[in-house]
């Protein structure tokens, strides 16, 4: 090694006091970061790269400390400086890009304020001079009229916006070392790519090292020299990006590298084999309800009715307008148009996948769907007859047969009830059963989405992310519904969980005979769950077609963007 | 802001009118009449006739309040039964100095409420922290009357420090142009009757705003607290901003806003409480004086004292959400 590194992690140990005692968060951490260099640290979260990075800046929750090892910057040991040698390093020499752009402003204060106070307490310049260097940092990460822009506030800023202001904020005194904690993971993969274009540009102009915080693999091996693999607090695995990406070593790469969705992978198949409608029907028996209604016997196997039309759901040229609130005084309201003459169709017991970036329409399209959310034009047709509009019986037998899940499988459980009763939930408030009946329904349920049946007596806060959307998919799965919408339902989970999602939903459909509305942003998870897709941009559909169609020869100039943003794509992510 | 301004100031007319409806018939309802009470033994058919013709009180109810509403629109807020005096004559006698009393109250509660509540939070966990949780909880818990008590006997009669009733030393020569004891002593550079003053209206002052500056150290507290653990601080310690910096710009200005909110809560609460530590401190407000129109059913009275009371309330709360629109800049588009 020629250089001597810039920074120098050595058996790095960072422990939390919590109410249960010392937790260890990162153990025996050790690598380097030479001057110029990009370094991925890469892992799923409560890997402890997040930690690694706040150890460095010295900006550990209350209760975290260093408690073993070295950090050497520039020859200084950060974990024996004193709290006010840190402080000074902050900023000057260690920059920072955190990863939320929504909630790491300052809600109060001027944009452009929030960048000069930095350079003020720095020392870097003053009054006058600050503010126009400010409107030069705003420039050079890419922000369009920066001179106005400086003087807004950050809720006037898209998300993009916000991430530039951060960009220039971290970098805004020249420090030799940036790091970027998921500098992008909350912005479309268009904004993304963009964003961490600008930042790759501006670093390697001014020589700054950058240690960037991933769960992406893709994105790390992209962007990186060389990348850091972290797995329960520990590094796993080091190496150059591209070789660590040919030939993993430890275990953990190769399965981190086998679930990472790519354009490459295929649509999830499940073989078919004996002994398994069995086990639907199985599961698709009713608890203490012998009356079937009429009209709507549940599809549980679903190939075998043939006298019901062929598309469970069929969307005819339906808009949606919002009414937007004027400003000022007297100021008039204006209208906006999320989705514009929208047409698709959900044939039985496939999957459409709406894609699409944040504001393009395709979560309004889903709560249609759901009947959360009344078209202002168009209709929408769920089994032959018009959704919205019904008499109560009708809309509660609605509700039955169309289930949602939704993103965030921690905003979406009540924190306040068990596994048993959050599955329960909807037998109950549907009149299934008896208890007894019932406790066997979520057995089954819990059996279903291979969960153990000792999670039953506990509360959300105690499962892990991939668990709590696996209690989710059960909820929905309760009442044997014939459509789930998956509104961005995988988006929150780490790779190797969302992969494991993906197959139990692809295998649920097989079994149940399910259809899914597929609403995500991205684009290789798509690839894998769905049989046909619409493109939505700015709330129409641009283009749709079956996956291999529109991924393999994409007509539109903006799918092809879409396509092209996502990131490792030029790379060969194939699975050891 | 303007906007938020004007249609604030729109919605008080209807509140203000169904509100005085409401307490049109509230004070209607209440048991007796003016006239038996004002009577007393000597009350004969005759003589309550008498009273209740001379006041208008034998009218029909929605003659009554249009009376009343007319009268008040011209500025005419009635005469006492009791007293016989305009209501406004009397309030304008003894409302400065509930208003002086309340003020001091109020400055006291926020002055100390929100340094100690966000001390508090800076050691949060800490010896500072628990003392002041466990004496903000006493401050919410003790009634006003009993602090007021304690205070009294501990201060004035024990210690001598300060007064212990009373709004002037009797002895004192001063000229009251306002009404407002301290304010007076200030325009007429009589210093000396100024200070004297204060010195009266610490010890009611300090009793009426226990509660207040209990609940805003509370407040404060959880909010520092709050917004210390928020992404923009960590953002902001990252960027090298000096702790003077972060304190006052970012984690203070921020904790504000739910404080804000409190403040103009509690301004209702110090009218109210301000009767009991008025009685206290045979302190001559507008107390000790409601209290007799209560017992004397003296309608014009009771009227108008509510209805100044929730105008003031109004505005407070109007004040509250201009400041926090002057915080808060998200308010201000909404």
């Amino acid at each position: 090694m020629s250089r001597e590194p810039l920074l120098s992690i050595r058996d790095l140990e960072v422990t939390f006091r919590t109410e249960q005692g010392e937790t260890t968060a990162v153990r025996g951490a050790s690598f380097d970061v030479l001057p110029g260099e990009t370094v991925a640290v890469v892992g799923e979260s409560g890997s402890g790269k997040s930690t690694t990075a706040m150890a460095v800046l010295g900006l550990l929750a209350q209760n975290g400390r260093v408690s073993g090892g070295s950090l050497v910057f520039d020859g200084e040991d950060l974990a024996r400086a004193t709290p006010a040698a840190r402080a000074r390093l902050r900023g000057r020499e260690i920059g920072m890009v955190p990863q939320d752009p929504m909630s790491n402003l300052n809600p109060v204060m001027r944009v452009g304020d929030q960048i000069v106070e930095a350079l003020e307490d720095t020392g870097v310049a003053r009054g006058a001079e600050a503010r126009r260097r400010t409107v030069e940092l705003l420039e050079e990460a890419g922000l369009p009229d920066a001179e106005r822009r400086a003087r807004q506030y950050p809720h006037e800023f898209s998300g993009g916006m916000r991430q530039r202001a951060l960009i220039a904020m971290g970098l805004a005194c020249r420090p030799r070392l940036l790091i970027a904690d998921e500098p992008t993971s909350a912005l479309d993969v268009t904004v993304q790519r963009t964003i961490l274009d600008r930042l790759e540009e501006l670093t390697h102009e001014l020589g700054t090292a950058v240690l960037l915080i991933t769960h992406d693999l893709g994105l790390a091996a992209e962007r990186a020299q060389r990348v850091v693999v972290m797995y329960r607090g520990e590094v796993v695995e080091t190496g150059p990006a591209a070789q660590l990406l040919r030939d993993p070593q430890h275990e953990y790469t190769r399965r981190l590298l086998a679930a990472a969705p790519s354009l490459a992978s295929r649509r999830i198949q499940i073989a078919r084999s004996a002994g398994e409608t069995a086990e639907a029907d199985l599961l698709a028996s009713h608890p203490g309800d012998v009356h079937e209604p009429a009209g709507g016997a549940p599809g549980a196997s679903g190939a075998s009715s043939d006298a019901r039309p062929d598309n469970i759901i069929e969307v005819r040229a339906v808009s949606k307008r919002f009414q937007l609130r004027g400003r000022g005084l007297w100021g008039r309201g204006t209208e906006i148009t999320a989705v514009d003459d929208v047409s698709f169709d959900i044939p039985r017991g496939t999957t459409v996948a709406v894609v699409g970036e944040s504001g393009s329409g395709k979560s309004t399209v889903a709560r249609m769907m759901l009947d959360l959310v009344e078209p202002t034009s168009g209709t929408i047709t769920f089994e032959g007859r018009p959704v919205g509009g019904r008499d109560r019986a009708a809309e509660v037998e609605f509700r039955r047969r169309v289930q949602p899940i939704f993103q965030d499988p921690y905003a979406s459980l009540d924190p306040l009830y068990t596994v048993h009763r959050t599955i329960e939930e909807p037998l109950r408030a549907h009149g299934r059963g008896d208890a007894v009946s019932r406790r066997a329904r979520v057995h089954e349920l819990l059996d279903a989405v291979a969960l153990p049946r000792d999670l039953l007596r506990r509360y959300p806060a105690e499962l892990s992310g991939g668990q709590r959307q696996r209690v989710a998919i059960a909820r929905a799965l309760a009442l044997e519904p014939e459509l789930v919408v998956c509104d961005e339902a995988v988006s929150a989970l780490d790779v190797i969980v969302q992969s494991q999602i993906l197959h139990l939903l692809a295998d649920l459909q097989h079994r149940l005979g399910l259809s899914y509305l597929f609403i995500s942003h991205d684009l290789a998870v798509v690839r894998q769950i769905a049989d046909q897709v619409c493109v939505m941009e700015r709330g129409r559909i641009v283009e749709q077609g079956t996956v291999d169609d529109v991924f393999d020869r994409p007509q539109q100039e903006y799918t092809r963007m879409l396509l092209d943003s996502i990131p490792g794509r030029d790379l060969d992510l194939r699975s050891a | 802001m303007a906007r938020l301004v004007l249609q604030r100031l729109a919605l008080l007319v209807p509140t203000l009118v169904g509100l005085s409806i409401l307490l049109f018939l509230w004070v209607r309802a209440l048991p007796g009449g003016p006239a038996t009470a004002l009577l007393g033994e000597r009350a004969t058919p005759e003589a309550v006739e008498r009273i209740n013709q001379l006041y208008g009180f034998d009218k029909p109810l929605v003659e009554q309040y249009l009376t009343w509403v007319g009268q008040l629109l011209q500025g005419n807020f009635g005469t006492s039964t009791r007293t016989g005096v305009p209501v406004l004559e009397e309030f304008a006698l003894r409302f400065p100095a509930t208003i002086e009393l309340t003020v001091l109250a109020l400055v006291i509660a926020v002055g100390v409420g929100i340094p100690l509540g966000y001390v508090a939070a800076r050691h949060q966990g800490r010896l500072l922290d628990h003392t002041t949780v466990v004496v903000s909880l006493l401050g919410v818990t003790v009634p006003v009357f009993f602090l007021a008590f304690l205070l009294k006997w501990l201060f004035a009669v024990q210690l001598g420090i300060f007064p212990s009733a009373g709004r002037q030393t009797p002895s004192m020569i001063a000229t009251h142009p306002t009404g407002f004891y301290v304010l007076d002593g200030l325009v007429t550079r009589e210093w000396d009757a100024a200070w004297d003053a204060l010195a009266h209206l610490v010890l009611p002052a300090l009793a009426l705003g226990s509660i207040p500056l209990a609940i805003i150290a509370r407040i404060t507290r959880a909010s520092v607290i709050e917004v210390q653990n928020a992404d923009y601080v960590r953002t902001a310690r990252a960027k090298g901003l000096g702790r003077p910096r972060l304190r006052r710009r970012v984690v203070l200005r921020n904790a504000m806003l739910p404080v804000s909110t409190t403040i103009g809560l509690q301004v209702g609460l110090l009218l109210s409480g301000a009767v009991l530590t008025e009685t206290v401190f045979a302190f001559n407000g507008i107390g000790s004086f409601l209290a007799a129109a209560v017992f004397n059913l003296d309608y014009a009275v009771l009227q108008g004292f509510i209805l100044f009371i929730a105008v003031v309330y109004a505005l407070a709360n109007l004040a509250v959400d201009v400041s926090y629109g002057l915080i808060d800049p998200r308010m201000r588009v909404r």
